[in-house]
């Protein structure tokens, strides 16, 4: 009882990249409270899915296996996470910031009563004194985020309502086996106990999922517009540059949003958290949504007209110019001198 | 699907692309006085999909429904001239401070005394960026709820809807009542109509018609009102709202402070970005 909770999500049949990311941080957090780290998967055909979650430090599995949870479904996924959520009480229960946990974690929440808080980028264990009632709470949930503009940095806390709910990107955090010979119990979950036949009046009709094209996660070098590249000609530049370098172009969200690249190379806090050794940051001007998804680099250069970018502050190099006007010139050199 | 009733919830957000300093308040929470007001983007998607089938079938009709301060009338016009039929502002002292949780108790009362047949909202709100009301307001109505749409039409009595997910797109097909959320990538919203705009111009709220002068109002014919609710109209228990119905609490804000790093500085002269090239090699960053 009241254990730390993961809720798992499957991508191609293995268990996604996000889920391990927070079963290693479930773990680290498991070990503060001194409680144990559980995880929860639901899908069909599941046989053995547990071996591949164990390595995590994960003391238990709960596996829904049924057919009617192939593939997600908001309703038959709330009954049966919200069941086994009453029946095992945990303290914290977190979730992937995905398309499936941001639309499953808000429908758990408000069916238990608990607070949920979005695209968290640290979560920590800590205590809250409230003077008024002269109350100490231990060990709360910090959910910690960048909020409103950007100009802050928000923990957010749920001193009063079970489980503390926090949602994370892909990226944020480091993945981490604690031991492949780690072995925990699995527990199987009645499925048919419960969902009642009205979760199942959402049918899906059609899926066309795409294999992942891009992976700006796992590239050593990365080529990222913002705004300030100013048109999606200029953002051409980005993508000779990243060939050239043998790195991926990413994006801020302010491109993004202006059409300049897809979704799936945004960098930040609504989008990916990347580490690479190299990170050029073109017509960026730095704010820390941004700046939190990839201020982990090894070296970062930012290109900006203006020199008092905030990306400039955490930038090894800072070159004070047009993205039109040096780029290519930092393609000219390249090519003039690597051999 | 000729005669249903559609609510579209709608939220006034600060332009989060124009944040100053003064933003916050000492409380952690939004000085929404101090920022331009504008109609969250996918708010007007989810405005445009209902204007779609109000077109398509016979005797639909849209509501729009806010919650937050009496300024927030402004979106509810600005709906009623693209096409939308009428407007609900709740609005209360009590409902300050609420979090989605609490945002979601309030407004699934509003619907549920609107009693419509669909409900169709934005994905989030751009300055949260949580989406997290929609998915709360269905559960709380008990109904089934449908995110990221992008397109949607009737087959029969149930909607076929199309979700645009991470990687890939989806195609469900639900019954009514439901609660949909659109997204971003759905078709933009029409523009205001020059006929609704002399029709709404004057639509007012009770609490804005008392702060306009008398003279103001006498001359602003037709004078259309535009419903405004309080915690008593929708029977809300004001322990489950504001600050003391929400589950989550803000600890503490922190103003970023960026560290610097030493950085150097260059210009874009081709001798500083040679020498920049050549100490990147010969350091193994690139190459």
């Amino acid at each position: 009882m009241n254990n730390l909770f993961v809720f798992c999500e499957l991508d191609e049949g293995r268990p996604a990249d996000v889920s391990l990311e927070l079963l290693t941080r479930g773990r680290s957090l498991a070990n503060t409270l001194g409680c144990r780290l559980e995880a929860v998967i639901l899908g069909s055909g599941l046989d053995g899915i547990e071996n591949e979650l164990y390595p995590y430090g994960v003391d238990v599995v709960h596996v829904g296996d049924d057919p009617v949870l192939e593939h997600y479904r908001t309703m038959p996924y709330t009954s049966v996470i919200t069941g086994l959520f009453r029946q095992e009480q945990p303290q914290i229960a977190l979730m992937g910031a995905t398309s499936t946990g941001r639309d499953l974690g808000p429908r758990v929440s408000s069916a238990l009563h608990s607070g949920l808080t979005a695209d968290c980028t640290s979560l920590e264990i800590g205590d809250h004194y409230v003077k008024k009632t002269d109350t100490t709470y231990k060990n709360l949930l910090y959910q910690i985020r960048p909020a409103f503009g950007g100009n802050i940095i928000a923990t957010i806390i749920n001193p009063d309502h079970r489980p503390q709910m926090a949602t994370v990107r892909e990226g944020v955090m480091k993945r981490e086996t604690v031991n492949k010979n780690y072995r925990g119990e699995l527990k199987k979950i009645d499925v048919a106990a419960f969902i009642r036949p009205e979760d199942l009046a959402v049918e899906i009709i059609e899926r066309h999922m795409e294999a992942r094209k891009v992976d700006i996660k796992s590239a050593q070098i990365i080529v990222s517009g913002g705004y300030g590249v100013g048109s999606k000609e200029n953002f051409a530049l980005l993508y000779e540059l990243a060939s050239v370098l043998g790195g991926e172009v990413a994006a801020s969200r302010a491109a993004v949003d202006a059409g300049y690249a897809g979704h799936e190379r945004q960098v930040g806090q609504t989008g990916v958290t990347v580490r690479p050794k190299l990170y050029i940051a073109c017509g960026i001007s730095g704010q820390i949504q941004h700046t939190a998804g990839m201020n982990q680099s090894g070296k970062i250069i930012a290109i900006n007209n203006d020199p008092m970018a905030p990306i400039n502050s955490i930038a090894d190099y800072v070159i004070t110019g047009d993205v039109a006007e040096v780029v290519p010139k930092l393609i000219k050199y390249y090519k003039a001198n690597a051999r | 699907m000729n005669g249903i009733k559609i609510v579209v919830l709608a939220k006034q957000v600060p332009d989060t692309r124009n944040v100053g300093p003064d933003a916050m308040k000492a409380d952690g929470t939004v000085n929404r006085s101090v920022l331009p007001a504008i109609f969250n983007p996918e708010d007007l998607n989810a405005l445009e999909q209902a204007l779609r089938i109000k077109e398509q079938y016979e005797g639909v009709t849209v509501t729009l429904l806010t919650m937050g301060p009496v300024r927030a009338a402004e979106i509810i016009r600005e709906g009623l001239y693209r096409g939308a039929d009428d407007g609900v502002l709740l609005t209360d002292r009590a409902f300050a401070g609420s979090d989605t949780l609490a945002t979601s108790y309030a407004l699934a009362l509003a619907v549920r005394r609107l009693a419509p047949d669909l409900v169709i909202g934005g994905r989030q709100a751009i300055d949260g960026d949580t989406a997290q009301v929609g998915p709360q307001v269905a559960e709380k109505l008990g109904w089934p709820q449908v995110t990221y749409a992008e397109e949607m039409h009737f087959e029969g009595e149930r909607l076929i809807i199309r979700r645009r997910l991470e990687r890939g797109v989806e195609t469900v097909s639900a019954p009514l009542p439901m609660v949909v959320t659109v997204n971003g990538t759905a078709p933009a919203c029409r523009y205001r109509n020059a006929r609704l705009v002399m029709k709404y111009k004057y639509a007012r709220t009770d609490t804005e018609l008392q702060a306009e002068s008398a003279d103001y109002i006498a001359a602003s014919r037709p004078l259309m009102k535009i419903t405004e609710w309080g915690v008593d109209a929708i029977g809300a228990d004001t322990e489950q709202l504001g600050l003391s119905g929400s589950p989550t609490k803000v600890k503490e804000i922190e103003n970023v402070i960026l560290q610097s790093k030493e950085s150097r500085r260059l210009t874009s002269a081709d001798k500083d970005i040679e020498s920049l090239v050549r100490e990147l090699l010969e350091n193994h960053t690139i190459g």
